[in-house]
């Protein structure tokens, strides 16, 4: 049986075809300001990419922020239950689940089979999420790819004393000005945005193992950080599906569950 | 900076300086000054036994110690007073640590609470300063003394920098976001997030359907303005309410504010965004006033 | 009744600690509870003409009171080291 799952994350429209256990195919769209027409874009993408036709999928689940705008989705569940469900599928020993994406952060504890026992979510404030990343990279003129290798390369730790990301904005040119190095502000930028995550993830407790999920989770940079913060290795998505498509899995693999596939 | 340049920099406000005609420093017994350095905007304040003499309002720049020189040097131009007169200085605001030829430094929320008592008058117990990367509610004695206060420095929303991200984002100049906001038939909803970053995208997407930029910026002010009341409503509001700071300027904001307080804020005839220069040079008088006590 | 409120409003929310600096007796004992060094003893700004040495949240600490506090604000609603320790009950949190 083949079902589809479509995150509707605020920045990007994920989708995820999946044959029973395997995945067909994904696609990542802008969500720009309509939605639905991204989603059905993405969806489209990815039959494409699958060789499939949309009456092949059996069942399509959203979840996501914007989950309530695909009407073509046959139901919707939460980005909490699929983060759990798609993070469980590829790491049966991971109990907490994070999960950072554009505009929010959420924390996950799942028990040993895989069901969600608590959560919490860090939300409404950029500077906690993605949003700060791609505006600090914008204030660095560098490319939102390259940010993870370079902090890599720092040599000095900086302090950052701004809190918001429209502050550090300015921060940071404040410190290009006085000449600091790129690689060290942007070493100074994951070091925040971990930190801000490493405290909210105390709030919940942390058992291991541990698994970073979201589009976030691409940036070496911010992994090494959070690792270095936790003392411990995080599992990330390498193989097979980026952390980014984790949520929509998840929810391709509701949809099996729904179906009996 | 060329013209050209300058016409793109929407967020520019006017610099200013003053200088008071019928005041004579060298009749003074006590000349004080207050230094304000803030992370957007520095001023600087003399004062002639606790009369306004002169001052200076600019930009802080990228420089922080530079810029209370700077401050200090364009208050004095052409007043024939220099800074080794000046008995006693009081550096506030973010980079009072900066202000190399201040004697103390103290926190700008008790010098915002002094000057406003003295730009106002002693009927004020509420005191909102709207600054460039802050926003603080006050509440205050008759003498203008702090009773309670609350200070939002961390989020850029409700502060004079988030505004100035709306004024760069729909290329209006700052000075006329206020009163095109309130060029409007009907006030719309305000934008659903506080935060600066995501308004800024909803914003966006306003002006692709169709939102004319006076519709945006009304939605913007009154999200702001329902922002700081809230915050303000965490003190308690107790009459006489006051506004201080560059955002005093925004009628947009001001209004919207007063409307939901059902309050009217009394109109400043002294530039409010000196009122944290003002309570530090207030300050500075006291302690000259102190050490001739002890001595 | 004098109350400084140290602390931020974002888009996520309202944290502020509130120390009442009338009530406020310089003991200290808050600033030994705190596992993650929030308060500290320092000249009380609210007064500046006067000596009085009381808590205070850190500067460094004030724009990120969230996540400072984060770690004893987790599982079940227990009391938080700082709050329990004041006699005077000068401190409280708002969230």
């Amino acid at each position: 049986m083949i079902t589809a799952g479509i995150d509707c994350g605020s920045k990007n429209i994920k989708v995820v075809i999946l044959k029973e256990i395997n995945i067909l195919s994904t696609a990542s769209v802008l969500s720009g300001f309509d939605q639905e027409e991204s989603a059905q874009q993405a969806l489209n993408n990815s039959l494409e990419k699958a060789g499939i036709k949309r009456d092949d999928i059996k069942h399509i689940t959203a979840t996501g922020a914007g989950m309530e705008a695909i009407s073509f989705a046959d139901d919707n569940v939460t980005t909490v239950t699929c983060d759990g469900r798609g993070a469980f599928f590829l790491f049966p020993s991971a109990r907490t689940i994070i999960d950072i994406g554009a505009e929010e952060g959420l924390v996950v504890k799942l028990d040993e089979n895989g069901r969600v026992k608590d959560f919490g979510i860090n939300e409404k404030c950029a500077a906690g999420a993605g949003a700060f990343i791609e505006a600090m990279s914008r204030a660095l003129e560098v490319n939102i790819e390259k940010m993870g290798e370079l902090s890599l390369k720092s040599t000095k730790q900086i302090p950052m004393n701004a809190q918001c990301t429209i502050f550090a904005e300015s921060e940071v040119v404040s410190l290009i000005h006085q000449k600091t190095s790129k690689e060290d502000i942007i070493h100074a930028v994951h070091d925040a945005i971990a930190d801000r995550n490493t405290s909210m993830i105390r709030q919940i407790g942390i058992e291991k193992d541990v698994a970073l999920i979201g589009g976030v989770a691409n940036n070496i940079g911010f992994v090494d950080a959070m690792n270095k913060n936790l003392g411990f290795e995080l599992l990330v998505p390498k193989d097979g599906v980026a952390p980014e498509y984790v949520s929509a899995l998840g929810a391709a693999l509701m949809a099996q569950d729904k179906i009996g596939g | 900076m060329s013209n050209a340049e300058s016409e793109k920099e929407y967020w520019r406000w006017t610099e200013t300086r003053y200088t008071n005609p019928d005041l004579n420093w060298e009749n003074a017994d006590i000349i004080s000054a207050g230094v304000d350095v803030g992370s957007v905007s520095t001023q600087a304040v003399i004062m002639l036994d606790g009369e306004i003499y002169c001052y200076s309002s600019m930009r802080t720049g990228s420089n922080s110690p530079d810029s209370a020189n700077n401050a200090m040097d364009w208050a004095l131009e052409g007043t024939g007073l220099t800074l080794d007169k000046i008995q006693y200085v009081v550096g506030t605001g973010y980079g009072r640590v900066n202000v190399s030829f201040a004697k103390r430094a103290i926190t700008e929320i008790a010098c915002h609470a002094r000057g406003a008592n003295f730009i106002y008058g002693p009927e004020i117990r509420t005191v909102l300063d709207m600054g460039g990367q802050d926003c603080k509610a006050i509440r205050c004695d008759q003498r203008g003394k702090v009773t309670a206060f609350l200070m939002n420095d961390k989020c850029a929303a409700g502060t004079g920098r988030g505004m100035e991200v709306f004024a760069d984002l729909l290329q209006v100049h700052i000075n006329d976001v206020g009163k095109m906001s309130l060029e409007i038939e009907k006030e719309p909803e305000p934008v659903s997030s506080t935060c600066v970053v995501f308004a800024k995208s909803e914003a966006v997407g306003l002006l692709r359907k169709g939102w004319p930029k006076e519709k945006v910026l009304a939605a913007y002010c009154s999200a702001m303005a329902h922002r700081v009341v809230t915050l303000l409503s965490r003190l308690g509001i107790e009459e006489k309410f006051a506004i201080t700071g560059g955002i005093a300027k925004n009628i947009g904001v001001v209004k919207r504010i007063e409307d939901e307080l059902k309050l009217k804020a009394p109109e400043p005839n002294i530039d409010p965004q000196i009122a944290g220069a003002i309570g530090a040079a207030l300050f500075a008088k006291a302690l000259v006033e102190k050490e001739r006590k002890k001595a | 009744m004098t109350k400084a409120n140290y602390g931020y409003k974002d888009g996520s929310g309202e944290y502020f600690i509130t120390i009442d600096t009338d009530l406020c007796n310089s003991c200290g004992k808050c600033i030994e509870a705190c596992p993650e060094s929030v308060l500290e003893m320092a000249e009380n700004e609210l007064d500046p003409l006067g000596d009085e040495i009381i808590a205070i949240v850190s500067e460094e600490h004030r724009k990120k009171i969230k996540y400072s506090c984060a770690p004893c604000k987790g599982g079940e609603k227990k009391e938080l080291p700082c709050v329990k320790v004041c006699e005077p009950s000068a401190l409280s949190h708002s969230w």
